[in-house]
């Protein structure tokens, strides 16, 4: 790549939620929840230092030839419900595969009246492609909206029960 | 709803600074209110204000780096302004179609 790729990149995302940060944990951590916003894939945490992440593909990208794990990386720090900091990579494809380990980082906060603020903070240093993925570049192409669409699913299926219609790959 | 007022997005949104702001974030993210300044013709005070209403809608979120304050694009508040239109249209769109059964069914 360029010397862009070694550009410091990092990419931050807010929204408030109307529900308690215990449920927010759970919408981010548990394959249950997962499967019902953004990309809906099922994850699968070992929420220690040092723990494994995997986050497998759902049968209907699975039929589209999405490879089982769709995307990886280890725990760097589980502070349930507040904190969650991991290293993250896509591997939908060998190109992205080939891209650095980012560091993802969930800040879960209560505010006020049950409403509880989630931060993410993503450092995408040397992995330019995903960033524009999850920039929602790729959203014309078919690669979904990003982590606006991801945290926007979240909010609405936490808040409502109800899925948003999926914009990326079938559930 | 919860957290920021859409009233607050679009106003924030009806400057055209203040989309000039966001721009200059989308392309590369995580800047210095210098480094926006010198991309912009006016006042440092001038884009100090435009920052702060745009952070006061949710769109810009800043983070302290050092001496450094970055500031960030956050659009999930337009995201979620655009998720409840199609919410909207899908709610009237089934309304309508129920409606459509319940007339078809009473000509039966």
């Amino acid at each position: 790549m360029t010397m862009e790729s070694q550009t410091q990149t990092t990419q931050m995302y807010r929204v408030y939620i109307n529900a308690t940060a215990e449920a927010v944990w759970e919408a981010i951590t548990e394959p249950e929840w997962t499967v019902q916003y953004g990309y809906a894939p099922l994850v699968e945490y070992e929420l220690r230092s040092g723990g494994s992440f995997r986050a497998h593909a759902n049968e209907g990208m699975k039929a589209v030839g999405c490879p089982d794990v769709i995307s990886d990386g280890e725990v760097i720090e589980a502070d349930p419900p507040r904190r969650l900091v991991q290293t993250w990579r896509m591997t939908m494809t060998p190109e992205l595969a080939a891209e650095a380990f980012t560091r993802l980082t969930y800040e879960i906060e209560p505010v006020r009246g049950g409403v509880t603020k989630l931060t993410v903070i993503h450092d995408l240093t040397g992995a330019p492609m995903i960033a524009a993925v999850l920039r929602g570049e790729g959203e014309s192409g078919g690669a979904g909206g990003g982590w606006s669409e991801i945290l926007s699913g979240l909010k609405t299926v936490l808040e409502t029960g109800h899925q948003l219609p999926f914009q990326s790959g079938p559930a | 709803m919860v957290g920021v007022d859409d009233s607050h997005v679009f106003k924030a949104l009806a400057h055209p600074t203040r989309r000039l702001l966001l721009d200059l974030l989308f392309e590369r993210d995580g800047r210095t209110l210098t480094e926006l300044e010198s991309q912009v013709d006016m006042t440092r005070i001038g884009v100090m204000k435009h920052l702060d209403v745009l952070e006061e809608a949710g769109l810009v979120l800043t983070r302290r780096s050092g001496r450094a304050k970055l500031h960030f694009l956050n659009p999930v508040p337009i995201q979620l302004i655009h998720d409840r239109w199609i919410d909207k249209y899908t709610e009237h769109h089934v309304s309508a179609l129920t409606r459509l059964k319940t007339s078809v069914e009473a000509q039966e």
